[in-house]
Formats: C-alpha cells, structure tokens, sequence
C-alpha cells in the first residue's frame, strides 16, 4: 500500500459550511519532519471558526497523529468529527490523559547563597567527620589483624602493592624526570647570572626530595590509584557486592579497606624515593648541560648541600599522603549511591578531594617542619 | 496485508570460542503475532535477540528485520529501523541519570520535530497508557520499585509508536501480581495497538498467556514453532520436562484454549 503524505484541506461548500479534511499518513514517520508546519496549518484552520472535521480519509495514525490534531481542537472533541472506527482508540487515549501542570517555576531566593555556603560546610564537616570514623575503625580492625595472624589480608595487600606501586613506575619517573629537567634549566638560567652555579645542588636537593617529590607524587597516585579506588568500590556498591560481603560477616573495611590504606602506605614513600631520585637524574642531566656540572659534581655535593633528614622528611610525607589518599577514596567509594551520576560525581570528588587534602597537609607539614633540615 | 515477516532468521551460527550456540537455527516472525522464544539458561535466548537488535553480530547466516538484512545494510537504513522498534530490556535499563519523564521524552526530543510542550503531552499519554501517575514523573529512577522501572521501560519503548517490540524476560523479577498486571498490560496494549513482539521469556506463566507462537531453543536451533497446543506435544526431552513438569501442568492449566491430557 502506498504511504500518503499528510495534507490538510479546507472545503467550503454552497451553503457556507466548511470541512477540514485530513488525509494520508499521521504517523510519527510522517509527522517526524513535519510536525511543525502541520500544526501551524491545523491552528488555522481551528481558529478559523465551527468546522466540520472529516478523519476519515486518514490512512494512518498512532498517538502523535491524534495528540496533535487533539491539541488544536483545545483537548475537546469537535462537535462534528468523521473517524475511521479503528482510530477511535487514539483519540480515547488523549480523551483520558489530564495533561499536567507545568511545573512552578524556581523564583530567585537571594539568601540562596548563604544557604548554599552553610550547606556547604555542614557537609564538609560531616565528611570529615565520617572520614575521621573510617580511621578509627581502620585502627580497630589493624589492631585485631594483629592479634588474629589468621585475619591477614595478605593476598590483597599484596596486589595493593603492585597495582598502586609497581605499576606507577614507569609514568611516576616520566613525571619526575621531566620536573626536574624543567625545574634544573630555569634554576640554572638565574643562577647564572649572579655566578652561583653550585648551588643548583642545594635547590634541587631540597625542592625536590622536601617537596616536589612527595607532592607530584602524590597527585598522580590520588588521579591513578585514588579513582580506581572510588569507582571500584561504587561499583561493587551498585552490583550489591558490599552487602554480600557483610552478610557473610565479613568486615568491608577490614577485607577491602585495611589492605589498600596498607598498600598505599607502603607503597606511596617507595614511589615518593623513585620519583625524587629520577628527578634528581633529570636535575644532574640539565645542569650538565646548561652549567656543564659533571654528574660526580652533582651527585657528591648532594649529601653536603642536603642534610638526610629531608629525605626522611619525603618519605614520611608519602605516607601521611598515601594514608589521606586512601581514607579519602574508600569514603567516597562507599557513599556512592547506585546510579551512574552518583558514580562519576563520588570519583570526581574523590580525586578532587584527595589532592586538594595533599596540598593542605603539605602546606601544614611546611609550617611544622619549618626550623628542620638546613645545612 | 502483506505477509511478509517481519523478522526472518536463517542458517544462523553463534559460536563463541569452541562454543556453539546457534546451529543453522531459522525462525519467522510474521507481523502482528507475538512470538515467545524459551529455552534453558544457556541456550542463547538472550543473544539470539541481541542479535536481532543488531547489537551482536552472528558468526553466520542472515537476519531480516522488515524485509532489511541487518547486518549489511546502509548504516542509515539501519538508524531508520531502529526508530521502528522498541526495546524493554531485562533489567528496564532507564537512563540513571535522567528523571522518568526524561527518559521516556528522550527518543522523542531526539526527532528534533517536535515542540517541548508536545512532547511532554505526548509523555503524559504514555505514561497514562502504562498506568504510572503523573506524580511520578519527576522521580528518578533509582527511586522506583521493580514494577514501575519494567513499567517506565514500557512506556520508553512504546514512545516512538513501534512497529516491532522486543522484550526480554518482560516478568523477571517481578512478584507474581506485578507479573500477571504487567503481562495483561502488554498483552491489552498489544490489541490496541496491534506491534509484533518477539519475546524472551522462561516464565510459564507469560508465556501460556500471551504467546501467539512458541518458538522453543534446543539443541543449538529452534526445534519447534508453533502453538502453544502444538508445541506441548512436540516430543523433547527439554519440553517434557519445561512443559509437562508439575510447574508446567500447572500454569497450562489455566490457559482456557488448551487441552493436555
């Protein structure tokens, strides 16, 4: 059977008397391209007074068809109408629909951000809070590992490990190389200028191991090893997961969470000495070229120029950052709700969270070490 | 009315690794009636339908979907028939994200041919003919009951005004009286609106009452299609026991055109 457009048509006979006559296809597969026109046209013909309306050369319809004729005669039947039996059903389907009020609109509330600010905080605090919960329960569960040598998780500390570590070496020393390639060249370029090429050693030494090292560190390991932390967790929050392992009596935080905080704890300072090692690599490259320093130059100065406690002070760095990273994505990991948003926006705010926590502690860490360290 | 089907499946292999699944199976679905496909856990119901919806891609052999080969088709001719058939996945598969009136406006806001105040008409009627309240339009999905999700799913799938539905395991999870409510709705919306449905299923209950046509998977193929009435006295080991069994007794029972003894 051939498909016929849809067309509207107005008949005026003698005695004055009009019919709208539709005809063709008023399907969604016609309507698609055409609805717009259509309806413009059928207002027309709808306003232009009492009319009889002839379906009855309608070859098609589904419910879009009927909505939009229904909607031009004002959600009433016309008093005069001609319909196919068959399509009667569409036009009781609209018949029945109520339609619905639009919803209110949001009026503009000018204390809406004071509340936004308050609402803000009060969530903060509570995710402090529950984070500082998390911690404790985590100390609980390390202390009963302790007494029970049964209850360690060593598989999954183990594969914390590598994931988080052995894995991470190859894009942490590109990082770190890098830095300090960049980090040597505009050292040296001052340094130059006032005569003072072997201090590049004592910048370096300290920039690095002190500081550049642990934090670059840490902000990869909170975008690589954090999310995946999140997003494994939600996960297994959306697949039910969790609540198969707490009935089962197994503890969530002391099966998953103990051994990644563990993992990361050793394995973040591991990273931090790597990273601050190739970087320092990267540093001797660039000042032999740019000062011409020998690399035996740089590398025998560095223990005079940089006291060992700095070093300490790094690796102790990486784990107070590796412990925040951990605690912080498990937390979001077990918030999240099981819908796909709750999933991006809990791993977003994990790893936002997570380095902005880094850079705080390493802020707080600056102050408190400030007389420690100097040659 | 021409009678051609509407979907055709011929000489179709599924293999995955050593695995066959699929054995030169061929099936016709003929427009208008509705079409169950049963068989055990493992006898690729799921895939054989995935495969019809073209998102898998059978090792060999042909499958029609209105007269179109799908799997070497003009990718735009391929979008057109998408628009042609609606979908109720096992699981609903309602957009997380979006609100339940969203997702049943999103095929419809995707025509780009209609105005927003359309559409939301358009949604009201749906949701009307599937029986959610109005109120319920704003809620989001994770907010839902089984029932309501498998009924929103519906109206999703109903929104582009079909030709052809697929559903697969419509009742799954469902409690038996959201299960029988579900499948009268089907079926009443069926009548009313006369689409074809292809249909996974190995529940009895739906099955005895709204299939048209059984088409029953062994053995790697369909190894019989037809009636109800007819395929239970197909001799198989798989319908002896899915049919004849004490559960199956039972539910054929209650189907009124039918005689087992």
């Amino acid at each position: 059977m051939l498909v016929r457009d849809p067309v509207v048509q107005a008949i005026v006979t003698g005695s004055g008397a009009r019919t709208v006559q539709l005809s063709g296809a008023w399907d969604i597969r016609a309507l698609e391209s055409r609805a717009r026109a259509l309806q413009t046209r059928l207002r027309d013909e709808a306003r232009g007074g009492e009319a009889q309306w002839d379906l009855s050369q309608v070859d098609r319809l589904d419910h879009i068809g009927a909505m939009l004729v229904w909607r031009t005669w004002g959600r009433c039947r016309p008093v005069r109408l001609q319909l196919k039996r068959e399509h009667e059903i569409f036009f009781g389907a609209c018949e029945q629909s109520t339609g619905i009020a639009a919803s209110p609109a949001k009026r503009f509330d000018p204390l809406s951000l004071v509340v936004a600010v308050g609402q803000g905080a009060w969530a903060a605090t509570g995710h402090a809070l529950e984070i500082l919960q998390l911690f404790g329960q985590l100390l609980i569960d390390a202390v009963a590992v302790t007494r029970q040598p049964l209850l360690r998780p060593w598989r999954e500390f183990s594969a914390g490990v590598y994931r988080i570590g052995a894995q991470a070496l190859g894009i942490t020393a590109l990082v770190g190389f890098l830095i300090g390639v960049v980090l040597s060249y505009l050292s040296a370029e001052q340094l130059r200028l006032v005569g003072a090429d072997v201090f590049i050693v004592n910048i370096l030494g300290v920039g690095i191991l002190r500081e550049l090292g642990p934090v670059v560190c840490s902000i990869l390991v909170a975008g690589r090893s954090g999310s995946a932390l999140t997003a494994q967790l939600g996960v297994m929050r959306v697949t039910e997961e969790l609540d198969a392992l707490s009935v089962m009596g197994i503890s969530n935080t002391l099966r998953l969470i103990l051994p990644k905080v563990a993992a990361i704890a050793v394995a973040l300072p591991l990273l931090v000495l790597w990273t601050s090692g190739i970087a320092l690599v990267g540093g001797a490259v660039s000042a032999n070229v740019e000062l011409g320093m020998s690399f035996l130059q740089f590398f025998a100065g560095l223990p005079a120029a940089v006291p060992a406690v700095n070093l300490w002070l790094g690796v102790g760095k990486g784990v107070v950052f590796g412990v925040l990273i951990a605690l912080i994505a498990c937390h979001f990991g077990l918030r999240i709700q099981p819908n796909t948003e709750s999933l991006a926006a809990g791993t977003t705010r994990s790893v936002v969270t997570s380095i902005t926590a880094v850079i705080v502690a390493d802020a707080i860490l600056a102050v408190v070490f400030s007389d420690v360290g100097w040659s | 009315m021409n009678a051609e089907p509407v979907v055709q499946v011929k000489s179709l292999w599924t293999v995955f690794g050593d695995l066959v699944v699929h054995r030169d199976l061929d099936l016709s679905v003929m427009p208008g009636e509705v079409v169950s496909l049963v068989g055990g856990s493992g006898s690729g119901k799921t895939t054989l339908l995935r495969q019809m919806l073209g998102l898998e891609r059978p090792r060999r052999g042909s499958i029609r979907v209105f007269g179109v080969p799908l799997h070497s088709c003009d990718p735009n001719l391929f979008k057109k028939i998408r628009k042609r058939w609606g979908v109720l996945f096992q699981h609903g598969a309602l957009y997380s994200a979006l609100s339940v009136f969203d997702n049943i406006a999103l095929p419809l806001r995707e025509l780009h041919g209609f105005e927003e105040d359309f559409i939301r008409d358009i949604v009201m009627l749906k949701l009307d003919a599937v029986g959610i309240e109005h109120r319920h339009a704003s809620t989001m999905p994770s907010e839902l009951s089984g029932g309501m999700i498998k009924r929103v799913a519906l109206a999703r799938a109903l929104v582009l005004e079909p030709e052809l539905v697929f559903l697969d395991e419509p009742t799954a999870g469902l409690d038996p009286d959201r299960s029988e409510a579900f499948v009268k709705l089907v079926r009443d919306l069926h009548v009313k609106l006369s689409f074809t449905v292809v249909m996974a299923t190995h529940d009895l209950d739906t099955l005895v009452s709204v299939s048209d046509r059984v088409a029953v998977l062994a053995d790697q193929k369909v190894v019989v299609c037809g009636p109800l009435s007819e395929v239970v006295h197909h001799d198989h080991p798989f319908i002896r026991s899915f049919f004849l069994g004490e559960r199956g007794l039972r539910a054929l029972s209650a189907a009124p055109t039918l005689q087992t003894s």
